[in-house]
């Protein structure tokens, strides 16, 4: 039943100002932006977190995560962080951030080591895997994906954020909850000068809060509702929260702030109305990984390896191919498969209709063994983002039980999703913030870490990238002097806050979000022509002028999604900026355009950059290796660390 | 502002989440903890929240992950969502 209007229940605060002064400004507080929070407060910097939700649940990570990667420095890896940092860049064929993912092979550990110090579990310690040939006998860790290379861990990820904020609050960072930032603030108000702090609303109350700052953070993900968006129910089946709108992407592109790869988006996978919710059909990867899968009769569904040979047992299925020195992630991971790092998978629907398998097709957790079974179950399921309540629970309260149960996979393979070619995604090492050494944008005083880094995925990745930020964040502050607001543009910013309050009728977010996702289908879906996308540009130029200046709401909760649709128009304008930038085909950016039927023709293989230069759209680039000698860079940017571990 | 600031609740095409009147105690851990600020408090202390803004739910259930009354909130899985299983067959 639908409730009915009623007077507001919080007071309401539109005609107040809180200031706050810190040294380094961390904006978001998920899985990132709390180790953000901690390694610039370990660095003895004042810290204040924004976040727009509660710090206990929020970001893309807030209600669990299932496994670690990439901790390649935990005691039993036999992999270096070398060797995993260089698969991962060569599988996607360089286009891949090598900075963000040395900092995550070579930090991942510290991190997990970090978040076991504040109570979250990372170990097996009531012993219920003993024995299992994933588990570690001496560290109980539990291993998932490769078990003879063992540098991806299995976690009791629920735990996490719960750990991450203690340990936050512990070292004195200041969380300012149910808050979001809106605009960065720069040196005398200038396009693209030094950012020093950023202004924000409270979801509850329309308070003004304005934050004066020496670094900034960027820990905000990445943006959904681009292509996709059902209005009233943008959540459904969505693997990111909806709340996560590209804020960092927007407020910072409107300051001058570098984007890369962002013309990079995959068919999407789970969304809305067109698939059944994460690792919640039958399926065999990632959270399900390396499930039996069996046909509508029963039969067991082949797994191969690299060569294409059947393997006899499901303990193959976790161990690397004859003469394969390590595989990244089975299952199809990533979604081109580079030979030399690629893991075991099932055969292709295709090729099990060809054989006379018969639809539907279902995972079968009974058929493997039990330990396997417990762990994919009840570790994984039961930890995972989106499955411990909506599939573990509500399965399990509806009858499922996974050693007598076949669940059924739908749709287009594991995926149990079926999508159109022009229905797009940001998954699968999407664009984001162009990054320095130190994690700093091209602004000064402006970092970014997790997802709004560009080529970026996976808890560890933002746990082991917020640390590095915060800390050279705070580095960062510690030696510039104080900063001076530039007040008129902090009334500007302020006045914008407001403005849809005074829209008597006007247009509601829904409806401009649903129009976004419509244009960007239609002028930026599989295949781009430079026509096409600048008549995208141009309709979104329009959509800007007339109607979103006529957003309208009520109270502050409709502030806070009018601003993020704002966000959501600007990070579709950024998209579009960036495709055009970019003049022929990649297959490792998913990137097909009709004007140039080249694909990945040597001189674009190169990161394309694109910024707003105050005057225009400044198209520039970057080698894909600019990061040079990745452990070389490493220890010359972090002399101090690497020192401060080596006591510890 | 001189009107009084209203909620006005979004358009509601599925259920996402129930709560059980009698059952729920008022403690709000839901409000505190939802993504999404989709509920609101109940106006008197130790009433049931509403979810006024459902619509906008993620659908990860960490309303009821957090409440400490089993039962008192039920997320909802929609009818198209609902994933068909059954006895496996023998090996």
């Amino acid at each position: 039943m639908m409730p009915q209007p009623r007077p507001w229940p919080y007071a309401i605060e539109f005609d107040q100002v809180e200031r706050i002064d810190c040294d380094v400004l961390v904006v978001g507080g998920g899985a990132a932006g709390c180790m953000a929070a901690s390694g610039a407060a370990e660095s003895g910097a004042r810290v204040v977190v924004l976040e727009k939700a509660a710090t206990v649940a929020s970001g893309a990570s807030g209600s669990g995560s299932d496994h670690w990667e990439s901790a390649a420095t935990n005691p039993c890896s036999k992999i270096t962080p070398e060797e995993l940092t260089d698969a991962m860049i060569r599988a996607h064929d360089g286009f891949n951030n090598g900075i963000s993912h040395y900092i995550e092979t070579r930090e991942g550990w510290d991190r997990l080591l970090d978040i076991e110090a504040a109570r979250g579990k990372i170990r097996d310690t009531d012993d219920d895997f003993a024995g299992a040939p994933f588990r570690d006998e001496k560290t109980k860790l539990l291993f998932a994906y490769d078990y003879d290379n063992r540098f991806n861990i299995r976690v009791w990820g629920q735990t996490f954020k719960h750990a991450q904020l203690r340990s936050a609050k512990r070292k004195g960072v200041k969380f300012v909850e149910r808050t979001m930032a809106t605009a960065l603030l720069t040196e005398g108000g200038r396009h693209g000068a030094r950012v020093i702090g950023a202004m924000a609303i409270n979801g509850r109350t329309g308070k003004c809060v304005v934050i004066r700052a020496k670094a900034t953070v960027l820990c905000t993900s990445r943006p959904t509702r681009i292509w996709l968006f059902i209005p009233g129910a943008p959540g459904i089946s969505e693997f990111r929260p909806p709340q996560c709108t590209g804020d960092a992407h927007a407020m910072s592109w409107r300051i001058g702030a570098e984007f890369t790869m962002l013309e990079k988006a995959i068919k999407a996978e789970w969304s809305g109305n067109r698939s059944f919710p994460p690792y919640g059909a039958g399926n065999n990867h990632n959270s399900w990984y390396a499930c039996t899968m069996v046909d509508a009769e029963g039969r067991e569904v082949p797994w191969l390896d690299r060569d294409g040979s059947e393997l006899a047992t499901v303990d193959e299925r976790y161990r690397p191919a004859p003469g394969q020195k390590f595989f990244l992630k089975g299952g199809g991971e990533p979604d081109i498969p580079v030979y030399e790092f690629q893991g075991p998978e099932t055969l292709s629907v295709d090729d099990l209709m060809a054989r006379g398998y018969k639809l539907p097709l279902y995972a079968d957790l009974s058929k493997m063994p039990e330990a396997e079974r417990r762990v994919i179950w009840g570790v994984m399921i039961g930890n995972e983002g989106k499955t411990k309540i909506p599939i573990m629970k509500n399965y399990t309260d509806r009858g499922f039980d996974p050693s007598k149960h076949r669940l059924q996979s739908y749709g287009d393979g594991w995926k149990s999703g079926a999508f159109l070619p022009q229905e797009r995604q940001f998954f699968g090492l999407p664009g984001g913030l162009m990054n320095d050494w130190t994690l700093m944008t091209n602004v000064e005083g402006l970092f970014a870490a997790g997802d709004a880094l560009f080529a970026s995925n996976c808890y560890g990745h933002a746990c082991a990238t917020g640390h590095y930020a915060g800390r050279h964040a705070a580095a960062y502050a510690s030696r510039v002097g104080d900063v001076t607001l530039h007040e008129p543009q902090v009334e500007a910013e302020r006045s914008k806050l407001y403005a849809p309050l005074r829209q008597a009728k006007g247009v509601s977010w829904h409806e401009l979000n649903f129009a976004i996702t419509r244009l960007m289908q239609h002028h930026c879906g599989a295949f781009k022509t430079d026509q096409l996308l600048m008549r995208g540009l141009d309709a979104l130029a329009a959509m800007e002028r007339d109607d979103a200046s006529r957003l309208t709401g009520q109270n502050p909760h409709d502030l806070i999604r009018i601003h993020e649709t704002r966000n959501i128009l600007t990070t579709a304008q950024i998209v579009l900026h960036s495709c055009l930038a970019r003049k022929a085909g990649s297959k490792a950016l998913h990137f097909t355009r009709l004007d140039s039927p080249d694909i990945d023709p040597p001189e674009w293989n190169k990161f394309v950059t694109v910024r707003d230069s105050g005057s225009g759209v400044a198209v520039g680039e970057k080698p894909l290796d600019y990061y040079g000698n990745l452990p070389d860079n490493y220890e010359r940017h972090n002399r101090d660390y690497i020192d401060r571990r080596s006591k510890t | 502002m001189s009107e009084p600031v209203m909620a006005v609740p979004d358009p509601m095409v599925f259920t996402p989440i129930i709560i059980d009147d009698d059952l729920c105690i008022g403690c709000n851990l839901c409000v505190l903890v939802c993504q999404a600020d989709l509920f609101l408090p109940h106006p008197e202390k130790g009433g049931a929240p509403t979810v006024f803004y459902g619509g906008e739910c993620w659908y990860e259930g960490s309303c009821v992950d957090h409440c400490p009354v089993p039962g008192a909130i039920t997320l909802n899985t929609q009818l198209f969502n609902r994933v068909h299983w059954e006895e496996s067959t023998p090996s």
